[in-house]
């Protein structure tokens, strides 16, 4: 399969910063055409089969319809740019390249619901981008994409950046909102949602940076252009992580339905030195781990979750035969322990437990009913946990002990202050 | 929270960063921000009150923010902030050793400042580096494909950088 470039199509040729040359290679012409009819926005973007490119995949044009079907005096769109998911900087090149495609993405969805005000929260671990994004913004708004009367349309929408203070937890769109208003990041209780009662209690979208960054293109080039790309039940291109042992890591953009196998091999270049892939976690830090075997899965959601691997934000993290797995869960949980917010208790106490159980496999201390209380208290916290980050913890154990049994061994016969 | 003696001098730019934001409870994290980067990457107690006075949020509620973001820290911290990844894209490429290469070329573990004051070395967590790690973000500017060897060259150019800023 060929690479497409949609979202990053003319990033990298063009300043970040200078709409003039964003325009030149047709931007802002999305915005244009949605300010003079914005009550097709939504049907065209619901008509594309968008879903969003954060994790979830919910379908983009119902997530706004219920922005502008909720009647306020003050909306907000808000960009998610925490992109913390370790294995996931997919955003960070969409924003470093061509951060003025994700402004017309806002201005467009605010255009489709009534909001006035945007925000894009961006994470602290990305320090470098707050320049970039801030003389963009500027040189947006002098040009009047952004601001007072948007390309003359009589619409108001300005942007602002709020940078975070480094929280995994703030990436679930709720916990992000939260500490928008200056709190802790944790995540609320829905309903209701933030498209109905978000920020300061008012309908907001909440959206990926790549989900908006769609949105310019399908609103130039219409529904039926962007159904030809990828899947039937996922259109369009993914901005697809590659990372781990592979020649060449790094963000590469492809239609949906690209297999593993051809993201590993023809484009990562394989595991170096000649080493053999052992393992693949799929979806980032919470997706779940699968085995060679199942290397011709193609990255669509459906099919991945058929096939036991995780869509998610489109992250492949690849692990070669000199690794230990178990080591690697053990890095994973203890990633989980830290970011937890402490809300809910099966997240709280649920992965210092989940650490605990995997050292005992990597310290050959096991025995079967740890084996099975481990695997009681993933499923446990997949459905109690008050958010994604608690029912996605466990998912690489869940599958590692699925795909890998081999690896967690059990010695019944160990005892406490034995061996 | 740690007790400490932060200058008048510091005090009062805090007090005069804090101020522009009294009543909106909603600045709290830019402001803290902006604190900590006048106050020796740090957030002490004192520091705190100065905060909770100008802004008029309690300081329980400064306390309960400040301790939840991993970028705010109560105490001083070194100059230069060295955040070592340690997730797991960067583990299966080696993080451990490279941290053991930071911590015995600076003469301390993750978690401490030097002596001199000049470095806090941290493990962070993913600093969206996948592509080239491990990785490290040093202030604002990462560097990345780090193996042991390159540490100690690292640490010499980040020292010149300061010698040649002061």
């Amino acid at each position: 399969m060929e690479e497409l470039r949609v979202v990053l199509s003319k990033a990298g040729d063009i300043s970040p910063i200078k709409s003039s040359e964003y325009v030149s290679v047709g931007g802002y012409e999305g915005l244009r055409k949605a300010v003079e009819a914005p009550e097709k926005v939504i049907e065209f973007i619901k008509a594309s089969g968008l879903r969003g490119r954060g994790g979830a995949g919910f379908p983009t044009g119902l997530k706004l319809s219920f922005t502008a079907n909720t009647p306020a005096d003050q909306k907000y769109i808000v960009c998610n740019a925490d992109e913390g998911e370790p294995g996931t900087n997919k955003d960070r090149v969409i924003m470093e390249e061509i951060p003025h495609r994700i402004f017309e993405g806002m201005a467009i969805a605010a255009v489709a619901v009534g909001a006035d005000q945007g925000y894009i929260y961006l994470r602290a671990e990305y320090p470098h981008l707050k320049k970039i994004l801030e003389e963009a913004l500027a040189d947006a708004r002098e040009h009047s994409f952004i601001g007072p009367n948007i390309v003359n349309s009589g619409f108001n929408f300005d942007i602002q950046l709020f940078i975070g203070a480094g929280a995994y937890v703030c990436g679930e769109e709720t916990a992000l909102l939260d500490s928008l208003e200056g709190k802790r990041g944790e995540p609320r209780f829905k309903p209701p949602f933030p498209g109905v009662a978000g920020l300061w209690g008012k309908p907001t979208l909440v959206n990926n940076v790549e989900t908006l960054a769609n949105l310019p293109a399908i609103i130039l080039n219409g529904p039926e252009w962007f159904r030809q790309i990828g899947t039937e039940k996922c259109p369009g291109t993914k901005v697809f992580t590659l990372s781990g042992n592979i020649l060449n890591p790094g963000v590469y953009e492809y239609p949906i339905g690209v297999t593993i196998r051809e993201l590993f091999e023809d484009v990562g270049g394989c595991c170096p030195n000649g080493k053999k892939l052992y393992a693949v976690q799929t979806g980032g830090a919470s997706g779940n781990i699968i085995p060679p075997s199942l290397l011709d899965t193609p990255m669509d959601i459906e099919r991945c979750s058929e096939n036991g691997a995780t869509f998610g934000a489109g992250d492949l993290m690849f692990i070669d035969e000199d690794r230990c797995l178990l080591d690697v869960l053990e890095n994973l949980i203890e990633f989980f322990e830290h970011e937890s917010c402490g809300k809910c208790t099966p997240c709280r106490t649920g992965n210092p437990q989940l650490l605990a159980l995997i050292r005992k496999f990597k310290n050959g201390t096991a025995k079967q009913s740890d084996l099975e209380l481990m695997l009681e208290l993933g499923n446990v916290m997949v459905g109690g946990c008050l958010c994604g980050l608690g029912q996605a913890a466990p998912n690489p154990i869940l599958s590692a002990v699925r795909f890998f049994p081999e690896v967690f061994k059990v010695n019944n016969n160990y005892e406490r202050g034995a061996s | 929270m740690a007790s400490t003696n932060t200058s008048p001098e510091i005090l009062e730019q805090v007090a005069a960063i804090a101020s522009r934001w009294k009543g909106r409870p909603d600045m709290l994290i830019p402001v803290l921000h902006e604190v900590q980067a006048v106050a020796h990457n740090s957030i002490p107690k004192d520091v705190a009150k100065v905060v909770s006075y100008e802004m008029g949020i309690p300081i329980a509620q400064i306390y309960s923010v400040q301790t939840f973001y991993s970028f705010f820290s109560k105490e001083k911290r070194g100059k230069v902030l060295i955040r070592l990844c340690k997730t797991a894209p960067c583990h299966v490429k080696g993080t451990k050793e490279v941290l053991e290469a930071f911590e015995s070329a600076l003469g301390i573990k993750a978690g401490q400042t030097t002596s001199d004051g000049a470095f806090t070395l941290e493990t962070c967590e993913c600093i969206g580096a996948c592509d080239v790690s491990p990785a490290v973000l040093i202030d604002d500017t990462v560097y990345g494909n780090l193996t042991p060897e390159k540490v100690d060259e690292l640490i010499l150019t980040i020292s010149q950088m300061e010698v040649d800023e002061s």
